[in-house]
């Protein structure tokens, strides 16, 4: 069954045709990743998925309901979490803060008027993120900055926030970019960890192609702004349309 | 207790003795000495110490957490000043209709500028509540003036109708018959201390206010306000609405200067259009970083200091100067009386300018910084201690905060 379901997305930038008639499903409880070239359209896509964008053209219907017209606080409510390229924690906090705000925020909601009770009163909360941090092997950080940490830490970090909230879906954009290989082997690894234990959805945006075929069931290639095949890793690898698309970028870099 | 950490418990309570012996504390020279004009133990003084330290408490719990730059908040000042004095206009001179409807009033104004204002964030942001403030001036100052009474500002006449006012009760602002310009003053040998009404009653509201921002800070929602200063993107996808977080960060600092004007107005039954000028904004937003915005005690300190700089210093003239140099010769005393003179008398805001550069470039932090930094000379261990260690004692000083 499909949790994700994209139809005829379009958008268009002034000149620039982004997306054209999008066709997406993604089926639940699977890892979907999507790939294509610089300037394939994946990030439009995606912000396009998490309220961000607002397609001209197309529907967005996430678990039978439309996502379009909704602000990205209600999407993530409705159960998607989105992981950036480069990671958005909240650096002037401490690790632990980090963690019990995606708790609370499952809890109570957008928003809370709750200035009278304490922080350190929230036990259940308090309890719920240190297991978070335990399962994440960071709980030795929990009253540190969260600036002050490594960047392979900070990915971390913003995947057990993401976590912290039970989302149906996760999406990550480019979930390694920039980091040393042996941050994106442990990355890789948590998130086999993760789809391994968890009912969860996941949906991956990817240009290392050693992250897409460790951990894809499915892939998405995207060129020019329309997919252009939808297959599994296996028959991805040699298919020459495939080729094709990443052979004329590297030719064009050239 | 109170449902305090402990250290905020130790923080309390060091305000609740400091205000409550202010009148000792502050009046540390005997009457007759040469220092005597140093002292700031008088009942006007005091009574502005808690009262701008209540205004900046308050703006503190904007700017300190969410790191939205208001520079209108005087706005909400003047509008708890007009309403206390409509109260004692119209009803009586009891104060504590005129506060319950300053705060009121102040709280339902900035719900309004706040709405508008916080549409935009940064620069835009604090120009926005700027142009509503010297809006609200220019209102003030003459387009509204029969509520206002324009440039003559709003005071309370014979004419005036006070319903419910008694007729033993006294003329003057008053706690259910406690004038609040009522004073004890005790001798002590060459020291004089006054016990003023209205002092202690300002004080009472300063703690109950600092209490509160306690509470606030140590809640979920105050967690939520920094999450917003440190990373909006991350909060909206994190399911969190902050347009609410704001405002309502907004309305309470607004009402905590609707509490703070109506306070003035107790203490002196008059609101005036200046008191919302930008010049009465800046003073808050200089109050705050001073002390060390974002901290507890902060602008409380930020306001002491400025006030009693305002006060004090603009008071030493050439007189006083030629005075302390009078055992000098003759061209050397002339010599230093006209180099100290810029920096004091009418010329008090350079040596404020002075400082407040010197603060902001050496303890960003504020004067809260520069305590802790003391502290840390005193403790060898954290000074001494390895970068690491340094790094978790500043965390932890960071955290304590």
């Amino acid at each position: 069954m499909a949790i994700l379901e994209v139809k005829n997305v379009g958008k268009r930038f002034g000149g620039l045709q982004a997306l054209s008639d999008v066709n997406l499903s993604v089926a639940e409880n699977s890892v979907h990743a999507i790939i294509g070239p610089n300037g394939a359209g994946k990030s439009t896509l995606l912000n396009c998925l998490v309220g961000k964008l607002i397609p001209d053209t197309g529907s967005v219907m996430f678990d039978g309901q439309s996502v379009l017209g909704r602000k990205p606080y209600e999407i993530n409510q409705m159960g998607i979490s989105r992981v950036f390229q480069t990671p958005e924690i909240f650096g002037d906090l401490t690790v632990m803060e980090n963690m019990l705000i995606p708790c609370l925020a499952k809890r109570d909601g957008a928003f809370q008027l709750n200035g009278w009770s304490r922080v350190v009163g929230q036990q259940d909360m308090i309890d719920k993120a240190e297991e978070m941090l335990r399962d994440m092997h960071m709980i030795d950080k929990r009253h540190m900055h969260a600036a002050a940490m490594s960047r392979g830490d900070k990915r971390r970090l913003e995947i057990a926030m993401c976590l912290a909230q039970d989302p149906r879906l996760l999406l990550l954009d480019e979930p390694t970019a920039g980091m040393a290989r042996a941050d994106t082997n442990n990355t890789i690894d948590l998130l086999k960890q993760i789809k391994d234990e968890r009912d969860i959805t996941i949906a991956i945006i990817e240009h290392d192609m050693h992250v897409v075929f460790s951990l894809a069931e499915r892939i998405t290639v995207l060129a020019q702004g329309t997919p252009l095949v939808e297959d599994t890793p296996d028959r991805i690898k040699g298919h020459p349309k495939v080729r094709e698309a990443y052979l004329g970028e590297s030719q064009d870099a050239a | 207790m109170l449902g305090l950490e402990k250290r905020d418990t130790l923080l309390l309570g060091v305000v609740i003795v400091l205000t409550l012996f202010a009148p000792f504390i502050l009046n540390p020279f005997p009457a007759d000495s040469g220092l005597a004009q140093f002292n700031a133990g008088y009942p006007d003084l005091m009574q502005r110490f808690v009262i701008f330290g209540i205004f900046a408490i308050g703006f503190n719990i904007l700017f300190g957490l969410t790191g939205y730059l208001s520079f209108g908040h005087a706005a909400f000042l003047g509008v708890g000043s007009y309403s206390a004095v409509w109260m004692f206009k119209l009803l009586s001179y009891n104060v504590v209709p005129a506060l319950v409807l300053a705060v009121i009033m102040a709280g339902l104004f900035s719900a309004l500028i706040g709405f508008i204002s916080l549409r935009r964030s940064g620069i835009y942001f604090s120009i926005l509540t700027l142009a509503f403030a010297q809006m609200s001036f220019n209102l003030a100052y003459s387009v509204l003036t029969p509520i206002t009474n324009g440039e003559t500002g709003l005071q309370i006449y014979t004419s005036d109708p006070q319903y419910l006012q008694s007729v033993d009760a006294p003329s003057f602002p008053n706690l259910f018959g406690a004038a609040m310009n009522s004073s004890t003053t005790l001798f002590f040998g060459d020291w004089t201390f006054t016990f003023s009404v209205g002092y202690y009653f300002c004080a009472v509201f300063l703690i109950l206010a600092f209490y509160l921002a306690i509470r606030i800070f140590r809640s979920p929602f105050g967690m939520m306000l920094r999450a917003v200063k440190s990373n909006q993107q991350r909060m909206n996808y994190t399911g969190l609405n902050t347009r609410p977080y704001t405002l309502a960060a907004f309305v309470i600092s607004g009402m905590y200067a609707g509490l703070a004007g109506g306070l003035l107005a107790a203490m002196d039954p008059l609101a005036g259009a200046e008191r919302m000028q930008w010049t009465a904004s800046g003073e808050v937003v200089l109050m705050t970083i001073l002390g060390g915005a974002g901290t507890l005690i902060g602008p409380v300190l930020g306001a002491g200091f400025i006030k009693y700089f305002e006060n004090i210093f603009a008071k030493i003239n050439d007189n006083v100067l030629h005075g302390w140099f009078a055992f000098m010769p003759d061209g050397l005393e002339d010599a230093m009386v006209a180099i100290i003179h810029p920096f004091v008398g009418k010329g008090w805001h350079l040596t404020l300018g002075l400082l407040f550069m010197l603060v902001v470039i050496f303890l960003p932090g504020g004067l809260v910084e520069g305590g802790q930094r003391l502290g840390r000379v005193f403790r060898r261990k954290d000074s001494n201690a390895g970068s690491v260690e340094a790094n978790a004692a500043k965390q932890r000083n960071e955290a304590a905060e």
